[in-house]
């Protein structure tokens, strides 16, 4: 049942979130701010070569120096590793080969971090280089050794439901498009760092800046060959995640390894250069769609395929490829859609997960694809989207089930307030409008690894003086999930904010949480702590009803009271309650948990995609041109987000702004790109991403459509408002100066090339000869049969 | 190199003398970090990009991460922990939490040094004045308007300039 607004205290209200004073007096502890008595220091030796044998590493000169107490080798941590159960293709040290520059051959543990430094150029290896394949193209047409011995195909998905062949001969109009998105990176402002003690027992203990501490924690009891009952993963706040801290690293195993190994307290903190290469971010994508439409816009059939640029490791590279073709979609109400993809090795650090998880790519091919057709069928591109809306409470031709859907309002919010389509046909010189919109998931409904068991859950214990201790498993990244854990858990028990204790993210003492990725934390771990603080309310509800003789359901809990609806006076203090349970039944606590309904479709394939709620997002953005240099400056976005319900409106719209600020960034400047191998530019000065200066005008609308199944209704924040960006900027380009940038990032220089050049366009003309294997061809759910 | 030769250095940080023994190659960064427990100051690059490090020295914005301890003898240095006096906040500190001004919070005590800098000799800045001033610290999670908007309310409070 969901509470009406006026009924709630703390959930809605822009509350100044528990870390707060923390975070702003510095006190707050990230992992490199973490100490321990005889702690030393760790450092990685890293490959120079793109692609490489290891024929010989000799450690003798390094170990020999003053100062070193350990160094390890691939021989050292033989055991494989992956976020991924089926891409089990991580050394923590590589053993017999390298496949990008930064992948780490050999570590050294040392009294100073400069004599470890020194003793890193003290360690002899011999490579034998290989031909180094740096894009998809010479992935897929090398003939040389293969970057891992299965080849350099890491993953293909051919899927289809229904038949898009028929459909698109039935289409009055059709269009295709190629375009790609460069890889570009998360650049926390804090860099990785873990450290690790052993016990005098042998118990080990990680600190980790981790967005994934029970994963990492995992990995440890593998790679280890330890009981994970004898390691504790303890997550510090993250500096900042983006999808960076997401994944295992070699950094942390080794820091565990050399604790082991010397029995001192090892830290390991990585310089700006190596989270470069640690990377982990937004995979390289060339993508191809192809759309037919009826006459009135409405959209007949959809085929995409994806290639995407994955570099040296699996990663979470197959859920990656997935997502590039899951959520097309939820967006719009495509009857009959094929989805091909491929994901080749190649010798870069490897991608991952950046906000937006494989969708950021599809979506700027799409929403670039949809302003192309607009304009040719002579719709305007918002009644386009307009006439392709999904419904609520239905599901896509690929099975995923859309519960609440506010893309309508959003697209209203947007439109009516940047004056969309009156203003974009008589913009001054320059300058232009644009327009998108997207979907995205609240939480993964699938866990990475197989298993039956919640994604989430959270313990309560309340104490005598009516505090309570709230723990959970879950990492602030600085999206606030402190906050909303609290804030949920105060409302249902009807305390401050400033009564929980919060504990997470500590494989020792809190209950599981997946981790803070897929935009997860708010509804799953939001729901548990609904479902445990709804528990332990009921029982002091029961020992109040019957102190005071009345029925439990006339009861409420509200300003440290539980007292009967509508006659606060006629009731006692919660820490009364508490007391009163604590003597009848002894110590009051109770766990709660979240498990996501069972949503794959029936086809192989079907786990990723499938989340409990989607977001929605809609942007207008405007750029203004300059024709002479090329650059684009953008001065004003709007964008609208359908948030289900904002826990927190003033963190919703920080996260919506973070990821407007961010999503600019990939559109007009940031990208790994690389040369003979080498980043190049793996520093904040020449990689360059939006400061305070470019920072444009944002007019943020949060519409709530109150998720059924959302805690309080909420869907998720973080993740979902990056995505229409990106493709509304290349909009407003087109609508500026009539060129079409069919590539990200869109630099000065492509649009000058584009305004010189006969075609108006830069972008990719083609997708490279590929056999994807033959087409799973999935049956279609009821609803789109017929259709 | 076996142990390093340490010298002796006087630091005047958050209004108290320090006396310390330093090897004379750490950065006033590393020194307050590592030395001196003040971790309130952190790293983003340590090459000068990010102003993640920066501290006030005689009330000017200044990058730890290149400066050299033996070099500021005598000057006034303020981290992130002298901000906050007899217990109480600095405005700008209140006005960050107030309007969700940190996400991380890796950024915010640089981001709250380099803006007091600006209030102490602005108490009313602009807007472009404010941008101008906070241009070099970098910030990944809050898209800037929020601290913006922060900085020009703790601006808009009385006693902005009492520290």
């Amino acid at each position: 049942m969901t509470q009406p607004t006026e009924e709630l205290s703390i959930i809605g209200k822009s509350l100044i979130k528990p870390d707060a004073f923390s975070k702003v007096s510095g006190q707050t502890k990230f992992a490199d701010d973490l100490a321990l008595p005889r702690m030393i220091y760790g450092r990685l030796l890293r490959s120079p070569h793109p692609h490489a044998r290891i024929l010989h590493v000799d450690t003798a000169r390094a170990k020999a120096h003053p100062g070193v107490l350990a160094v390890l080798s691939g021989d050292d941590l033989p055991i494989k590793f992956g976020i991924l159960p089926v891409s089990q293709d991580e050394e923590a040290l590589a053993g017999e080969k390298v496949r990008y520059v930064g992948d780490p051959i050999a570590a050294v543990a040392a009294t100073d971090e400069w004599v470890a430094d020194e003793a890193l150029d003290l360690i002899d290896v011999q490579f034998q280089p290989l031909p180094a394949l740096m894009s998809i193209e010479e992935a897929i047409n090398s003939e040389g050794e293969p970057i891992h011995a299965k080849g350099n195909v890491h993953k293909t998905v051919a899927l289809e439901f229904g038949d898009t062949d028929e459909a698109m001969r039935a289409a009055a109009h059709v269009r295709e498009d190629t375009v790609f998105f460069e890889g570009n990176t998360h650049l926390p402002m804090e860099q990785h760092a873990a450290l690790a003690q052993v016990a005098a027992d042998g118990k080990l203990t990680l600190w980790t800046s981790s967005q994934t501490p029970h994963y990492v924690h995992r990995a440890l009891g593998k790679v280890l060959e330890m009981p994970m009952s004898r390691i504790r993963v303890i997550a510090t706040p993250n500096g900042g995640g983006f999808g960076g801290k997401s994944d295992i690293f070699s950094h942390e195993l080794v820091a565990a390894k050399l604790a082991l190994v010397t029995g001192r307290p090892v830290k390991i903190t990585l310089t700006r250069e190596e989270v470069f290469y640690a990377h982990r971010g937004r995979h390289p994508v060339l993508m191809k769609v192809k759309t037919g439409f009826l006459k009135d816009g409405r959209i007949t059939a959809m085929q995409f395929q994806s290639f995407l640029d994955g570099g040296g490791y699996g990663s979470y590279g197959v859920a990656s490829t997935y997502y590039t073709g899951a959520l097309q979609a939820t967006t719009y109400a495509i009857p009959r859609y094929r989805f091909e993809g491929v994901r080749l090795f190649t010798n870069k650090p490897p991608c991952g997960p950046k906000r937006g998880h494989g969708t950021p790519q599809p979506r700027f091919a799409l929403e670039t694809h949809l302003d192309k057709v607009a304009e040719e069928l002579g719709i305007d591109p918002v009644e386009l989207r307009r006439r392709n809306l999904p419904k609520a409470d239905s599901r896509t031709v690929n099975w995923l089930r859309i519960t609440s859907i506010g893309l309508g309002e959003c697209i209203n919010k947007v439109v009516e307030g940047s004056g969309f389509l009156t203003r974009r046909t008589s913009m001054p010189k320059g300058r232009g409008l644009g327009f998108a919109v997207s979907s995205y998931l609240s939480g993964a409904g699938t866990a990475i690894y197989w298993n039956e068991m919640p994604h989430s859950e959270v313990q309560l214990k309340l104490d005598r003086n009516g505090g309570v201790s709230l723990l959970c498993g879950a990492i602030d990244i600085g999206q606030g999930s402190d906050h909303i854990l609290a804030a949920i858990v105060a409302e249902v028990l009807g305390v401050s904010l400033q009564d929980i204790q919060l504990t997470t993210a500590d494989t020792d003492l809190t209950p599981i949480d997946l981790g803070s990725y897929s935009s997860r934390v708010t509804f799953m771990a939001g729901n548990a702590a609904k479902a445990a603080a709804e528990k332990v309310r009921d029982r002091l509800f029961a020992v109040a009803a019957k102190a005071l003789q009345c029925d439990a359901d006339d009861l409420i809990a509200r300003d440290h009271r539980i007292a009967r609806r509508g006659r606060p006076a006629d009731g006692m203090d919660f820490a009364q309650a508490v007391q009163l349970a604590e003597a009848q039944g002894g110590g009051v606590t109770g766990t709660g948990s979240y498990t996501p309904p069972k949503l794959a479709g029936p086809y192989k394939g079907s786990g990723v995609g499938p989340s409990p709620a989607y977001s929605y997002s809609a942007a207008v953005v405007e750029v203004d041109c300059d024709r002479k240099t090329g650059e684009v400056r953008v001065p004003e976005v709007w964008i609208a987000h359908d948030i289900g319900r904002s826990i927190n409106p003033m963190l919703v719209v920080g996260q919506v702004e973070g990821s407007v600020y961010m999503a600019l960034g990939e559109a007009l400047m940031e990208e790994q790109a690389f040369r003979l191998g080498l980043h190049k530019f793996p520093s904040l000065l020449e990689y360059k991403s939006p400061t305070a200066l470019e920072t444009p005008i944002m007019h943020t609308y949060l519409v709530e459509t109150i998720d059924r199944e959302g805690p309080f209704g909420a869907k998720e924040a973080g993740q979902g408002p990056l995505l229409p960006v990106i493709p509304a900027v290349a909009n407003a380009i087109y609508n500026a100066l009539g060129v079409r940038i069919d590539e990200v990032p869109i630099t000065p220089e492509k649009v000058l090339k584009a305004m010189h050049d006969k075609t108006k366009r830069v972008g990719p003309k083609s997708v490279p000869a590929f056999e994807f294997p033959p087409l799973i061809k999935a049956d279609v759910p009821d609803e789109w049969k017929g259709k | 190199m076996s142990i390093p030769e340490r010298v002796a250095v006087r630091l005047r940080v958050n209004g108290e003398e320090a006396a310390l023994m330093v090897p004379p190659y750490k950065t006033l960064l590393e020194v307050l970090r590592e030395d001196m427990g003040l971790t309130g100051t952190k790293h983003g690059c340590e090459l000068g990009e990010c102003s993640t490090c920066g501290v006030l020295v005689d009330g000017k914005p200044y990058l730890s991460c290149l400066s050299m301890p033996l070099d500021l003898e005598g000057r006034e240095i303020l981290t992130v922990e002298g901000m906050s006096a007899d217990g109480r906040s600095h405005p700008l500190q209140i006005a960050f939490a107030e309007l969700g001004a940190a996400q991380c919070g890796y950024c915010t005590p640089a981001m709250l040094l380099t803006a007091k800098a600006l209030l102490d000799t602005d108490p009313h800045p602009s807007r472009d004045a404010i941008m101008e001033a906070l241009a070099g610290v970098l910030c990944r999670c809050t898209g800037y308007l929020k601290i913006f908007e922060a900085v020009e309310l703790a601006a808009s409070r009385d006693g902005i300039t009492a520290r």
